[in-house]
């Protein structure tokens, strides 16, 4: 899995827990740019992305996330393991 | 329920989808009830916060929430809060748990040192309930203490007094007998939802270092749900009826086609035990005043000879409504409303049949649908789980229900008889006890305000702490009402509560229940009324009508009673009534006793 696609592929994920179909995610997007993304909203979207890739974070993995593209980061990391 | 929230939901979506869900919610166009919420956390509170919301929306609340910062729940009750006290608090949730208990016992500590603990403990809780209760007059509900994940003492953690699952248990049991002696304090079984859930699931260390949250992020929905159980029950919304079917839901089999001596019900077989359990545990909700009532596409002497069977542990008796035939279910359903005089939104409906259960809940969205799957063996843990018919306490009113319904069939039979209504009304010999609230009563009262829809002049809802108000204060008459007849006793029925204000009394409360509907038994009230008035030397009355979609069958009452309209407030009409000097008394067919 590529990067890009990772990227496409969470843009539901952001639309269902913002309730906002129009929102597009880049890597730079980060937790400034959208009002509601709260330590809730952080939350909501780690549960989602460990259930649509099959994957766990653990606590050391969370730490220092700056933005979608080190969430997508992530994901490739755990999903290559 | 506005929404057709299925039962049991998934916790999983539930978060995810919450901003959707309540968004769509505020869009539906109902009549809401306002309720202020403070929930003081001893751990984050936040997300608890946001799905409590949606819960209460499908409810029909319209919820405000007070929000302690983190671990703040001691402070803001104990020293001074304007911010709480602007507020204005209806409830007041505390969510501590064993991460909040101040001293846990250690190795050295003797048995008299664990018991001081304990004490302390308690007394800090105790502080805290009633400091609550007296500074904000609100329903305190407060969850019990979860076992800890880890037991440095192994099984022995429970038995020793050194060790943390003992204490736990103490404090529980000392929670418990506290609300069994303050009836404004309410507690949440989280040890029960806890081990239900299964401690690993319940408790998530990463979430709790990352966050402070003291449940799991997959628990949270389960938390928020059942604390909504509780405020429905403290706001009587509790479910009234629960219809079942028969065929493979009562027992097992197909009653018109393998006759009554082949069903599956008693104990011989293992199919047969869970039929058996699943009617023993409706045959409780019963016997603590849950109308049950039939509705089955079935021949009716078929249906009836199922209860005749020697092992049924339901009897035909046990139904306030039986309903065998051919209609459709909700035809039927729609039936057994009217026939029991309550909402659709009362009756729970439990099913085998996954197209019957899609059916109804397109049709009759307000039904609660158990979605109880497959297997007989899982009905009856989803049944109880869904904390329908969740009550804060038990009254002996509600056991006498289903009689009330019955003498109710008996009334209406008797009154064919009879031409002239007042001459039925006066051969019932009703007689009737009107008398300023008592404390035995406040339950009942408080009960009967929040669950009267029909006859309720302006459907205000009341907390115990507000009754006790009523009561208690000088500025208040305070009325409630019981009638009997040859027939039976219909328990205390009606309820009504002027506040004074400028020498004139404004009927802020009045309502009485469906069971007692054209019975001229508000004449009897007013009668009372107005008595308790001229006593005050009061002579203006004012009344309140505000509409809902229910208590349509108010509409009229003060223009009948001779109030004279005077404007309109909103959707609300104000009446007032000047109490001449010689006020005839209205009704006639009623004997108040004295």
């Amino acid at each position: 899995m590529k990067h890009e696609q990772v990227l496409e592929a969470i843009q539901p994920i952001f639309h269902e827990i913002f309730d906002d179909e129009s929102l597009i995610i880049t890597n730079e997007t980060n937790a400034d740019d959208i009002e509601e993304w709260d330590s809730l909203a952080q939350i909501n979207l780690v549960v989602e992305m460990e259930k649509k890739f099959s994957v766990k974070f653990y606590l050391d993995d969370l730490h220092d996330l700056k933005n979608v593209g080190d969430m997508v980061r992530l994901v490739l990391a755990k999903v290559s393991q | 329920m506005l929404h057709s929230l299925k039962f049991p939901f998934s916790a999983d979506t539930f978060i995810t989808q919450r901003r959707r869900l309540k968004k769509k919610l505020l869009t539906l166009n109902v009549k809401r009830h306002p309720i202020r919420v403070a929930i003081l956390g001893g751990s984050t509170t936040s997300e608890i916060k946001h799905v409590l919301e949606v819960f209460l929306l499908i409810e029909g609340f319209l919820p405000e929430f007070y929000e302690s910062d983190y671990n703040q729940f001691y402070e803001d009750i104990m020293f001074d809060n304007a911010a709480l006290a602007d507020f204005k608090p209806n409830l007041i949730y505390f969510h501590t748990s064993y991460v909040n208990i101040t001293t846990y016992p250690t190795l050295d500590s003797s048995h008299e040192e664990v018991e001081s603990i304990c004490q302390r403990e308690m007394i800090k809780f105790n502080n805290l309930w009633s400091k609550a209760y007296d500074e904000y007059g609100a329903i305190i509900i407060q969850n019990n203490f979860d076992l800890p994940i880890v037991r440095e003492l192994g099984n022995l953690d429970s038995v020793t007094h050194k060790g943390k699952s003992y204490l736990i248990q103490r404090l529980n049991l000392e929670f418990s007998i506290a609300a069994q002696n303050n009836k404004y304090l309410h507690i949440q079984d989280i040890n029960y939802l806890s081990a239900r859930i299964g401690l690993d699931k319940w408790w998530d260390p990463a979430f709790f270092y990352s966050y402070k949250y003291a449940v799991s992020y997959a628990a949270i929905p389960h938390l928020a749900y059942n604390l909504s159980r509780i405020i429905c029950a403290v706001y009587s919304k509790t479910k009234k009826c629960l219809v079942v079917d028969l065929d493979n839901t009562m027992w097992g089999g197909v009653i018109g086609d393998e006759g009554v001596n082949n069903i599956k019900i008693g104990v011989d077989t293992a199919q047969s035990e869970a039929y058996t359990a699943l009617q023993s545990y409706i045959l409780q909700l019963k016997k603590r005043g849950i109308t049950i009532a039939v509705c089955s596409k079935n021949d009716e002497k078929n249906a009836k000879e199922g209860f005749l069977h020697p092992d049924s542990i339901l009897k035909i008796d046990d139904f306030a409504v039986f309903k065998a035939n051919w209609q459709t279910k909700s035809e039927n359903l729609l039936d057994i409303a009217n026939e029991l005089n309550i909402g659709l939104d009362s009756l729970v409906f439990l099913d085998d049949s996954s197209r019957e259960r899609e059916i109804i809940r397109q049709q009759l969205p307000e039904v609660s649908v158990l979605e109880v799957g497959e297997g007989i063996e899982n009905f009856l843990s989803i049944l109880d789980q869904s904390g329908f018919f969740e009550v804060t306490s038990l009254q002996s009113e509600d056991a006498k229900r289903t009689q009330y319904y019955k003498e109710n069939f008996k009334r209406e039979k008797f009154e064919r008889n009879f031409e002239d209504y007042s001459v039925y009304l006066d051969s019932l010999k009703m007689i009737a006890e009107i008398q300023p609230f008592i404390p035995a009563y406040f339950e009942r009262i408080t009960q009967l305000i929040n669950k009267t829809n029909q006859f309720n002049l302006t459907t205000k809802r009341s907390t115990y702490s507000d009754v006790v108000h009523y009561h208690e204060s000088k500025h208040f008459i305070d009325l409630y009402g019981r009638l009997k007849d040859k027939f039976g006793d219909n328990g205390l029925i009606s309820v009504i509560v002027g506040e004074l204000k400028s020498q004139e009394s404004h009927i802020v409360l009045w309502l009485m229940s469906c069971r007692v509907f054209k019975r001229d038994f508000e004449l009897a009230i007013f009668d009372k009324f107005v008595a308790e008035c001229q006593s005050r030397k009061i002579k203006r009355i004012i009344g309140y009508y505000s509409p809902t979609e229910k208590n349509n069958i108010v509409e009229n009452l003060y223009s009948d009673l001779g109030f004279k309209f005077s404007h309109t407030v909103e959707d609300t009409t104000v009446w007032v009534f000047v109490i001449p000097d010689d006020y005839q008394l209205k009704n006639i067919n009623i004997k108040v006793s004295l």
